[in-house]
């Protein structure tokens, strides 16, 4: 029992000892710890300032580097000298006129031969250190690397199109260091395009589209070329301006545009990466490369034009175009540079609404096809010669159908005989057969929204619309338009004037004047004779008659 | 036979605004098979709500429609002859041309 004890005592001791002992130790630890923190912020901060002055200086190398370089190296010299320039300018004045200047001068001045090797690398096809500064992030990645970004940047890639689906490629693209990048668009920038297409600004609103881009591009990165192609792509030039180019990127948004492109892409032996984006979904693919399809081969006939939608008609969230446009940069990185797998005969589905992605295998190329089969109807040579505006059925631009004439122009209202009407007091309904979506963004105070599809069923509506019918003067001009907030606010008011289906007048108008002349003729046929429809609908309202109208 | 039917780039419009109907296709009378040529004729009589001519013509789908079965062209497996099985996906898509 005592020698129990006395073990005990020893143990407990011994733990005490210990414990004091290890206290000990970890105070001088702690201490130690902390002088060499503090020792070592200090010597953070001091190499912090001497990185500072480091970088004045390599900057200032750098700027001297690009100036002597410009020199001793013509043609390309003056075009870094302007690069150089042109991005100074770009800091000091935010002024768009002058931007617009220097964007002109720069789209046409240098590569006007096309050859290829934009001489961003110093001598010998080294990399200078501002050259592996920028783009150390991507030399850093094993699969793409030095020999990548070599290629990238001696590489020339063509964007058609400057909207939605080009703001990111031509960021992206010039970003990562694509020698030479061709921008396509014979637009103009317009404030319903800047939701989706943010390569452009508020500042270049009115001013040509590659203008505006080709100056995002600079600013970005001013080691790269850029060339403006501001008359847009055609028969004519198509061959011409690709064969200046290793990788065309389609763009655009309209039908005839994608097969021009694909067939000038297949004449040159280019590989075409073609992106498309409407409401909330995207489409991807790669074309002319290797043994997949060209855009012929997977769809010979042009679908009918009542079959195309429009973003200007069916509307389309910014990012999705952003989504595809991102893709389709990264596609032609990896065609320039010669790496990864493409796209070819694969195609990404996106459906933005449940964030679901598709990939599908697609045909090979087509032994039969018009353009890249085994016996090519289209090339190089004769190109030029096709119609591709008669081939789909419409023009080279986002334009719409034409207006159509279903019923004579004698027979309808313009929008200014609608505003007398409208203000004469003369019995009437106005009935605006658009689709409610699109009704509640803006439309004339007391309509009637009916939309076509539904007029058959909805008929009893209108009936009771012209039982009840307004009698009073009724003055659009004086009344705020109804819209966004205050949906709805159409009214039927009572009237002393006994109506009926045939003595009533219904003013029929909808967006552009088609679905007015269907409605109008449905109407007619089920007994209501006095129905007349708007020529040019509400955007002839917002033109002719009213400005302050919120067309869309 | 048990079928997973999806509609996309605004040919769902013709359906009701429904983008992924499963649907029961039973094979035309007195055979075992239905082939996409017989599932087209049933999707018209059964499941199109209005216009059929923005989805079908001469007994295929219209220009610019891409059909694929379980994520591959059809053209890679028979066209309208593909036989299909059951709880195939066959997916409807209308090309697209906006930027
Ligand atoms: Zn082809």
């Amino acid at each position: 029992m005592g020698e129990m004890d006395e073990e005990d005592v020893v143990m407990r001791r011994i733990s005490k000892l210990k414990k004091e002992s290890v206290r000990e130790e970890m105070v001088s630890r702690f201490a130690r710890i902390r002088k060499e923190a503090r020792e070592f912020r200090e010597q953070l901060a001091f190499q912090e300032r001497e990185e500072e002055a480091e970088n004045a200086d390599i900057v200032a190398g750098c700027k001297s580097d690009l100036d002597g370089e410009a020199q001793c190296r013509e043609p390309e010299g003056q075009q870094f000298t302007k690069n150089t320039k042109q991005k100074e300018g770009d800091l000091k004045s935010q002024d768009p006129e002058a931007k617009k200047q220097e964007d002109r001068r720069l789209g046409s001045c240098g590569m006007e031969n096309g050859s290829c090797a934009a001489g961003v690398f110093s001598s010998g096809h080294s990399m200078g250190a501002d050259f592996i500064r920028r783009y150390s992030r991507q030399l850093l990645v094993p699969s793409f690397g030095v020999s990548g970004q070599k290629k990238l940047s001696e590489s020339a890639i063509l964007i058609v199109g400057m909207g939605g689906l080009g703001s990111p490629i031509s960021s992206y693209l010039a970003a990562s260091g694509v020698g030479r990048l061709g921008l396509v668009d014979s637009d103009v920038v317009e404030l319903s395009n800047l939701h989706r297409q943010i390569i452009h600004t508020e500042a270049f609103i009115g001013q040509p589209k590659v203008s505006s881009a080709a100056s995002a591009c600079l600013a970005l990165n001013s080691s790269i070329l850029v060339k403006e192609h501001g008359r847009g792509l055609n028969a004519a030039n198509a061959v011409e301006i690709i064969s200046q180019y290793d990788v065309v990127v389609d763009a655009t948004d309209n039908i005839p545009s994608r097969y021009l492109i694909s067939d000038a892409c297949v004449a040159t032996a280019k590989p075409l990466v073609s992106g498309a984006a409407l409401g909330l979904e995207g489409q991807l693919s790669v074309y002319n490369h290797k043994s997949g399809p060209c855009y012929r081969c997977l769809f010979p006939v042009p679908p009918p034009p009542g079959t195309r939608q429009r973003c200007s008609d069916n509307g389309v969230l910014g990012v999705v175009p952003g989504i595809i446009g991102t893709l389709q940069a990264l596609e032609a990185i990896k065609l320039a540079s010669g790496f990864g797998e493409t796209l070819s005969s694969r195609m990404l589905l996106l459906d933005a609404f449940s964030t679901r992605i598709h990939m599908v295998k697609l045909r090979g190329r087509s032994p039969n096809c018009f353009a890249c089969g085994d016996a090519p109807q289209i090339s190089a040579a004769n190109l030029h010669e096709f119609d591709y505006e008669r081939f789909t059925e419409s023009t080279l631009s986002e334009e719409g159908p034409k207006a159509q004439e279903l019923i004579p122009v004698n027979d309808r209202l313009s929008s200014a005989e609608l505003k007398k009407l409208l203000e004469s007091g003369k019995p009437h309904v106005l009935l605006d057969v658009r689709d409610s979506h699109e009704y509640v963004i803006s439309s004339l105070p007391s309509s009637l929204n009916i939309p076509l599809s539904l007029l058959k069923e909805r008929l009893s509506v209108l009936q009771s619309a012209v039982d009840s019918v307004v009698s009073f003067p009724d003055n659009p001009q004086e009344k705020e338009y109804p819209g966004l907030q205050d949906v709805g606010s159409s009214k039927e008011e009572c009237s002393s004037v006994v109506p009926s289906r045939e003595n009533t007048s219904i003013y029929v108008v909808c967006r552009r004047g088609n679905d007015s002349q269907k409605a109008v003729q449905f109407l007619r046929s089920e007994g209501f004779s006095s129905a007349v429809d708007v020529v040019g609908g509400l955007e002839s309202w917002a033109k002719d008659v009213d400005e302050r109208f919120p067309f869309y | 036979m048990k079928l997973t039917l999806e509609f996309g780039g605004g040919l769902e419009l013709l359906f009701g605004s429904v983008k992924i109907h499963e649907v029961a296709v039973p094979p035309p009378e007195g055979e075992t098979k239905v082939t996409v040529k017989h599932l087209l004729l049933w999707i018209r009589d059964n499941l199109l709500k209005e216009r059929p001519e923005m989805f079908l013509k001469d007994k295929s789908v219209r220009p610019g429609v891409l059909v694929l079965i379980n994520d591959c062209d059809w053209e890679l497996c028979g066209t309208t002859e593909a036989v299909l099985e059951e709880k195939d996906t066959v997916v409807f898509i209308s090309t697209l041309h906006g930027g």
